[in-house]
């Protein structure tokens, strides 16, 4: 390890400057969530998380973050293949666009769903004939959800393969393993950690979108709320502590998302020795 | 006649986009053969190992393995044993594990898989490590692993991809030994690609040189060395120093030849001090040290010749010279070539004995 | 042999990877996109430079920009902070500390959002200190920069922490040994060799916050021509359902967000031609 024996003074201001920072910026607005939640009492706390509308909103929560974390995961898996143990035409390409969805901003996000599916699209008249509801409805809330975390899993796994390189996926496919195969005892293993941490970051997004929601929700309380929906429509009704309440969930959520993230990431490290 | 080898190229071509990685590739390999595919990196040796594994595949001409046109069947079915540079063991897999896995994907009964990766391991002397794992290992016994994985299916073919280059001077001397003498055990046709010349000298009993996707020459490593056909070959073997007009040194004054250049290899120099007996004076130069360096067993001298630096060895034994030195420079021979051929010429002295007498 | 032979490949998979891989791309990605061109080519160009050169539109341009650079300088001044203490010190609960650097990443905005504000009210924890001497947070520029500070401080440190990391000790120890004082050797040794991935974790930090909506959204208060921020104008005119001008203004926002990761680009390509030599 690179430690110096910097002055002491320096090294001290520094590390309070830090620690002043960290404290008041981004872990008191974590407190204040929690204490904010319980000001009035746990019962006040314990209604407010099992209103009806609220439950409606978890369980929105869990379907969207459920349904991007399995879509993410089978796009990552076979794009992280794809790219990492293929030469190709076209490949820079399609690392440009799984990378774009992070560079555009929430919102526009959820406009080009709207502009894609809502009524001045072309595919409306016949979405219209079908019934089917994107826009202002769950499966628009689901899309945006996906879109927010698309490259999360994929870009955890194709740094890892790509270091790895292809020669290990040869030497067996030259023995005559099958795909399937060589993927489950040859390349897995070498992807379980940042697999896993690429599920987590995924998760931590998904359930907390709020921006790209926001545009395709509609607002409908009990319909098509996620949770930082329902929070927003609680505070914005000046119910502080109902908003706190649904807002602690999150936050004991986030906190064990940053436990298991710097368990993988160090058992992650681990595994690469 | 169609049966003479046992692995063959025909008029192969390969290109990755616009570099030219192999020009009309021809040759033939016989059976149980040990070959070293030797060149300097970029020549191409590597892509040749790669389309016979089926790695790669040929724009055009024919590949064939055991009289059998293999262009269109995959790698896995060319029943050929491939050894990685990097070995390529898996590394989330048990020395076993490795070892029985192309037996494993191949369907063998369990018991014969058993008693396969224990011959095998017995055969590279690491039985016992079955429950390491590839990190677990030295980088020779990694190598060894490498080698049982690949012979374990009993493949017709084993191909090795610079199979030293992984590991430490030290090893690598001693492993070089142990894969000749393995490879005659198992009676394997095998090629290996290589860009050290000691290497291919001592391991291959034939050697294919090759440059710029081309192929220079083919031959047993002593032809190489004696007969370099080409200019290439004459340059890239041995410690070679390049002169020009090389008819201006004593002894090469008749040589009747067209080509200007020559390879001076310090094998065919002789150095002596002045007050040293010389045997044939007048093809004799005077030469003046430049620079001695200690190789361990032998002195290498720089001697400027003429308005030529060229390089020569004494033995630690011999009276020591000292950089500033004149000292008697006898060029026994040199390899002297013009743009398409490599010529060998003796030095008058010994190419006429008669001429000696003065 | 003339024939063009199919290209064999060794590792099994690439149809199938290939076609997944594409299909779920042009689902999510590439016919969403198709649709904002296809929408943009409808526009007319005057309603379009009418539309985002508006006073309002313009006001909230500004509003945007200052902010996310306030925010992203202040970001880059503590992310190095953070990152040196963090690589270069060892003390009691760095691992943990190392941890919190990711809170904004694992936070929900909207719940980041509510609670900056309701400390900042000046009825607030925080903002009633702050009200004494007549210093409002929430409802002004400087909530907005604040919760802008909060959602971009980790790319900061993510992007300098491995820099200072790989670092060789002995670059800063060679320096020291030819007698260069400690500061000197910060600005002549470490900081040209942490800049580009400074920039980078700027940039970043930067783009993210033009673009931020929801930890902001309750802190801005939203007047217009004074907190309103340009993604919240985007909203407002899908709610009055007027997708022309919101379109045009999404348009000026990725056009701003491709600029900036377009000059990063060229910085970062630039610096690391100096470091490899290449002319």
């Amino acid at each position: 390890m690179n430690q110096r024996n910097d002055s002491g003074t320096v090294k001290w201001i520094l590390i309070v400057i830090s620690a002043l920072f960290l404290v008041v910026m981004l872990i008191l607005p974590l407190l204040y969530v929690l204490i904010t939640a319980f000001r009035e009492g746990i019962q006040i706390y314990l209604e407010a998380v099992t209103d009806t509308y609220a439950l409606k909103s978890i369980q929105l929560t869990l379907e969207a973050t459920v349904l991007a974390v399995i879509t993410n995961t089978i796009f990552g898996l076979f794009a992280a293949w794809c790219i990492t143990k293929f030469n190709f035409g076209g490949k820079k390409i399609i690392s440009t666009l799984i990378d774009l969805p992070l560079t555009v901003s929430p919102i526009i996000a959820g406009l080009i769903f709207v502009l894609t599916y809502g009524r001045q699209s072309a595919l409306y008249p016949f979405l219209k004939s079908a019934h089917i509801s994107i826009i202002y409805a769950v499966p628009g809330i689901v899309m945006a959800t996906i879109f927010v975390t698309f490259p999360f899993i994929s870009r955890e796994l194709i740094p890892v393969l790509t270091a790895q390189g292809t020669d290990e996926e040869e030497a067996a496919a030259l023995m005559g393993a099958n795909g399937w195969t060589i993927f489950r005892r040859v390349t897995f293993p070498h992807i379980k950690w940042a697999f896993l941490y690429g599920i987590v970051l995924c998760t931590a997004r998904a359930m907390g979108e709020f921006g790209a929601v926001s545009v395709l929700s509609g607002h409908l309380r009990g319909k098509t709320n996620t949770m930082p929906l329902y929070i927003e429509l609680l505070y914005q009704g000046y119910d502080f502590t109902g908003a706190f309440a649904i807002s602690s969930i999150l936050v004991v959520m986030a906190i064990i998302i940053l436990i298991l993230r710097s368990v993988l990431e160090y058992r992650g490290k681990k595994n690469e020795e | 006649m169609e049966h003479k080898y046992y692995v063959e190229m025909r008029g192969v071509n390969k290109s990755f986009g616009s570099f030219q990685a192999s020009k009309d590739i021809n040759f033939g390999i016989e059976k149980g053969k040990l070959i070293g595919l030797l060149g300097p990196s970029g020549s191409g040796k590597t892509t040749i190992l790669r389309m016979l594994a089926g790695l790669e595949t040929a724009d055009n001409g024919d590949i064939i393995i055991d009289g059998k046109v293999v262009n269109d069947v995959p790698a896995s079915k060319r029943g050929i044993g491939f050894v990685f540079q990097s070995y390529a063991l898996f590394r989330y897999l048990t020395v076993y594990e490795n070892v029985a896995f192309g037996l494993k994907v191949q369907k063998w009964p369990k018991a014969k898989i058993k008693e396969r990766v224990a011959e095998m391991l017995e055969l590279v002397g690491l039985t016992g490590l079955e429950k390491r794992y590839p990190n677990q290992l030295s980088g020779g016994q990694r190598q060894r692993i490498a080698f049982a994985r690949a012979l374990a299916p009993q493949p017709q073919l084993l191909l090795l991809d610079e199979p030293f280059a992984a590991v430490d001077a030290k090893v690598r001397q001693e492993l070089r030994s142990w894969l000749r003498e393995m490879i005659s055990t198992v009676g394997v046709t095998s090629i290996f690609v290589t860009h050290d010349q000691d290497e291919a000298i001592e391991v291959a009993d034939e050697i294919i040189i090759t440059n710029q996707g081309k192929i220079e020459q083919i031959g047993t490593p002593k032809d190489i060395y004696k007969q370099p056909v080409t200019p290439f070959v004459a340059q890239f073997i041995g410690q070679s120093s390049i002169v020009e007009n090389f008819q201006r040194f004593a002894g090469f004054e008749h040589a009747n030849n067209t080509a200007t250049h020559a390879v001076v290899r310090p094998e065919y120099v002789a150095v002596t001090k002045k007050e040293e007996y010389v045997r044939y004076p007048i093809h004799t130069e005077e030469g003046v040290i430049e620079q001695t360096a200690f190789r361990g067993s032998e002195i290498e001298l720089k001697i400027r010749v003429k308005d030529t630096v060229i390089t020569a060895s004494r033995l630690l034994d011999d009276k020591p010279v000292e950089v500033g030195e004149k000292v008697n420079v006898f060029i026994y021979r040199v390899y002297a070539f013009d743009d398409k051929k490599a010529y060998v010429i003796e030095n008058d002295a010994l190419a006429h004995p008669d001429s000696v007498i003065i | 042999m003339k024939r063009k032979r199919r290209k064999q490949r060794v590792i099994p998979g690439f149809g199938l990877s290939l076609g997944v891989t594409v299909t779920i791309l042009s689902l999510i990605v590439v016919i969403p996109l198709c649709s904002l061109v296809i929408f943009s080519a409808h526009l007319s160009f005057a309603d379009f430079i009418k539309t985002v050169t508006s006073e309002r539109v313009l006001a909230s341009y500004k509003v945007s920009f200052l902010t996310a650079l306030v925010a992203s300088l202040i970001n880059a001044v503590m992310g190095l902070i953070l990152a040196w203490v963090l690589v270069r010190y060892q003390f009691p609960g760095k691992r943990i500390m190392d941890g919190m650097i990711e809170i904004p990443f694992a936070l929900p905005t909207a719940v980041a959002g509510i609670s900056l504000t309701h400390m900042t009210v000046d009825s607030g924890w925080i903002g009633s200190f702050f009200a004494k001497f007549g210093i409002h947070i929430a409802y002004t520029r400087i909530g907005i920069t604040l919760a802008l500070v909060f959602i971009g401080i980790p790319f900061v440190v993510r992007s300098v922490q491995p820099v200072l990391e790989k670092m060789d000790a002995q670059y800063e120890e060679a320096a020291r040994i030819m007698g260069a004082s400690h500061a000197y050797t910060f600005r002549r040794v470490i900081m040209p060799e942490i800049m580009p991935a400074l920039i980078a974790g700027f940039t970043m930090a930067f783009a993210r916050s033009l673009g931020e909506y929801g930890s902001v959204v309750f802190i801005a208060g939203n007047t217009p021509y004074y907190t309103e921020i340009t993604p919240l104008l985007i909203m407002a005119k899908l709610q009055e359902y007027d997708y022309a001008s919101a379109t045009s203004i999404a348009l000026v926002m990725l056009a701003a967000a491709f600029l900036i990761l377009f000059i990063n680009a060229v910085i970062q390509s630039r610096t690391s031609r100096i470091i490899s030599g290449i002319k």
